[in-house]
């Protein structure tokens, strides 16, 4: 099946005064239409590195070192700026994180969802604003007759990521990539916004790639999960599959540290976290052996060595570690 | 007031709420105001005309009948005098920081957003002009072009640029790290709209503050140049000549220094004032 967004091999590079930093390491990733994929990894692990270097907009003195992004057959990353404009907002929707502030506070709701159609699709005031409205109500902000004459602060956090949103699909783009989109809301918000992306995904038939640290988030609307370490790509699996089974220690160590209210564990006693030891160390060249080592109970002299390929351990799932699996006698590290 | 009021409320209500309680600041705009229709309406304001001479009341004081601030040496009317002086003076004030505005804001917002080697370029470039003492520039331009109002005005635009190309450079440099600047360019959006449609609105208010320091200051250097005789040539009034031609009559007719330095005074202070007041009004960690 082919796949509406290809990316092979992406390096995306930031020089430093204290030389070369490799915040994407040659990643690659597919994501077929209609389908959701998550990205999970610690902060700084390169995973919003890598959402923006899908669209040409790792910010300088960052740079794509190398790769190819594919969508629906067309490099972006060939692509002039100005036909790469015409991509974004209009094939492949943003959403960010901090909705307050990717809302231009001197402006109304309004107009900073029509001037995206205006861009885009050519659009009058006047048919700029009943799309507007329509879109509105699409995300479920309730009076949006009202509301498209307010500004942003006038809004709730968990309104203005609807109207960022409602901007991010305007033009029924084919693809969206949400960049942390629940991460600064309240926990009774993060839900809402979860099923508003589900059912636009339904309805609009566009694919998601989900940029997340939270594995309930991941649990609730991923397909897919790609898990990403440093830069690297360590585990990538269907998202049954990656909570049933999963291979690569450092996904190991992320199911460890998550909470679950209201279980029990088996034994009665109470149930401590467990944390990954260590920090994401910092890249300053590409790697050549596995990079989770220091911090892995498993790693032994290969792995210092040698760089794990990924390699398929079960069906869809491919995992990159030469110990995979739930330990070394079954029981997690 | 209650906080769904405040919610309600639009930016530009809450500006002028909070600017209404300002005293100082409506003082200043009153004055302010003041300054500009005497500026503007000097024709019909003012009681004479600014070079008539009446020879039946040489250097008359204050309240004489006829002449309410006075006249010269020369038996010209003071106040009509100080009124189309206001008219030079905001002449040179305003259109100085017009200038100023025009060359500098292209090259701040550009070099802030671009930021490599045009960053560079204009920051020099602003740097050598810092480096550059006001009267010396005002001096040289005089001395090439021939003193007059309008490049007076020239050389006071000219001293400005510098201030101008920081502010809208810094404010620019600040807003590049908006997500809302990123999520723009994520929407698809072309750097002239980011530049114009973006950005411009968001620092409208600095440069408008910037405006009102400025103002004043052109206005005082416009008193200053034709005060040495560089700037406003008699007999054409401007409050720096009137101060010029009082010099002789301090001890006789102190009025004819007074007035025209009251006057500078009240210019200045006014839009000094009015700028704390929008500055106040819109800073949005002040108190609501």
């Amino acid at each position: 099946m082919s796949s509406l967004l290809a990316v092979r091999d992406l390096t995306v590079r930031f020089p430093t005064d204290a030389g070369p930093v490799y915040a994407v390491d040659r990643v690659s990733l597919d994501l077929r239409a209609r389908e959701v994929l998550a990205v999970v990894g610690e902060s700084g692990c390169g995973k919003s590195m890598l959402a923006l270097s899908i669209l040409g907009l790792v910010p300088p003195p960052g740079e794509i070192l190398e790769g190819a992004v594919h969508l629906d057959g067309t490099d972006l990353r060939r692509l002039p700026d100005s036909a790469l404009r015409a991509v974004r907002g209009k094939q492949v929707g943003m959403v960010f994180q901090e909705p307050m502030s990717a809302l231009n506070p001197v402006f109304t709701v309004g107009r900073q969802i029509g001037d995206v159609l205006r861009r885009h699709e050519g659009l009058g005031s006047r048919e700029a604003r009943t799309r507007t409205l329509a879109l509105l109500s699409q995300v479920g902000i309730p009076a949006p007759g009202q509301r498209i004459d307010e500004y942003p602060h006038q809004l709730s956090g968990g309104m203005a990521q609807r109207v960022m949103i409602a901007i991010a699909i305007a033009c029924h783009p084919k693809l969206l990539i949400a960049d942390e989109p629940t991460t600064a809301l309240d926990v009774t918000i993060q839900a809402g916004i979860l099923r508003l992306l589900l059912s636009l995904r339904d309805r609009l038939g566009m694919a998601i790639l989900l940029i997340t640290h939270d594995l309930g988030v991941v649990a609730d609307a991923a397909d897919r999960v790609m898990v990403m370490y440093a830069g690297r790509k360590v585990e990538a699996a269907p998202a049954e599959d990656l909570f049933d089974a999963p291979q690569h220690p450092y996904t190991l160590g992320l199911l460890g540290a998550v909470r679950h209210p209201g279980r029990v564990p088996e034994d009665g006693g109470p149930r401590r976290l467990r944390e990954i030891p260590g920090l994401v160390p910092t890249r300053r060249e590409p790697a050549d052996h596995c990079i989770f080592f220091p911090r892995c109970p498993r790693a032994d002299a290969r792995c210092q060595a040698e760089l794990p390929a990924l390699q398929t351990r079960r069906p869809e799932h491919e995992a990159a570690c030469f110990h995979p699996g739930r330990g070394p006698s079954g029981s997690a590290p | 007031m209650s906080s769904a009021a405040l919610a309600l409320e639009t930016p530009g209500g809450r500006f002028l709420r909070r600017f209404l309680r300002e005293r100082p600041a409506l003082l200043g705009l009153l004055l302010a105001t003041g300054v500009l229709i005497a500026a503007v309406g000097a024709p019909l304001l003012a009681p004479y005309e600014p070079g008539a001479n009446d020879f039946d009341a040489l250097l008359v004081p204050p309240l004489t009948p006829g002449h309410l601030l006075g006249t010269d040496e020369l038996g010209r009317d003071i106040l009509a005098r100080v009124i189309w002086g206001a008219r030079t003076s905001m002449q040179a004030g305003v259109f100085a920081t017009l200038l100023a505005i025009a060359v500098a804001l292209p090259i701040g917002l550009t070099a802030g957003y671009y930021r490599g080697w045009w960053d560079s370029v204009a920051m020099r470039l602003t740097d050598t002009l810092l480096a550059f003492p006001f009267l010396i520039i005002a001096v040289g331009l005089a001395a090439i072009l021939g003193p007059s109002l309008g490049n007076a005005t020239l050389a006071i635009g000219l001293v400005q640029i510098p201030k101008i190309v920081r502010v809208a450079r810094g404010e620019m440099l600040s807003l590049r790290e908006e997500s809302f600047v990123a999520a723009a360019i994520a929407d698809g959006a072309s750097d002239r709209f980011i530049l114009l449609r973006q950005v411009l609105p968001n620092i409208m208010n600095t440069l408008l503050v910037q405006a009102t320091v400025i103002i004043p200051i052109a206005i005082i250097a416009e008193s200053t140049l034709s005060f040495l005789g560089l700037g406003v040539q008699p007999p054409t009034p401007s409050w720096g000549v009137m101060l010029t031609a009082a010099q002789p009559f301090m001890a006789q007719a102190p009025w004819l220094a007074v007035i025209p330095g009251l006057a500078i005074v009240v210019a200045t202070l006014s839009f000094n004032l009015l700028g704390d007041g929008l500055r106040d009004a819109w800073d949005p960690r002040g108190r609501r």
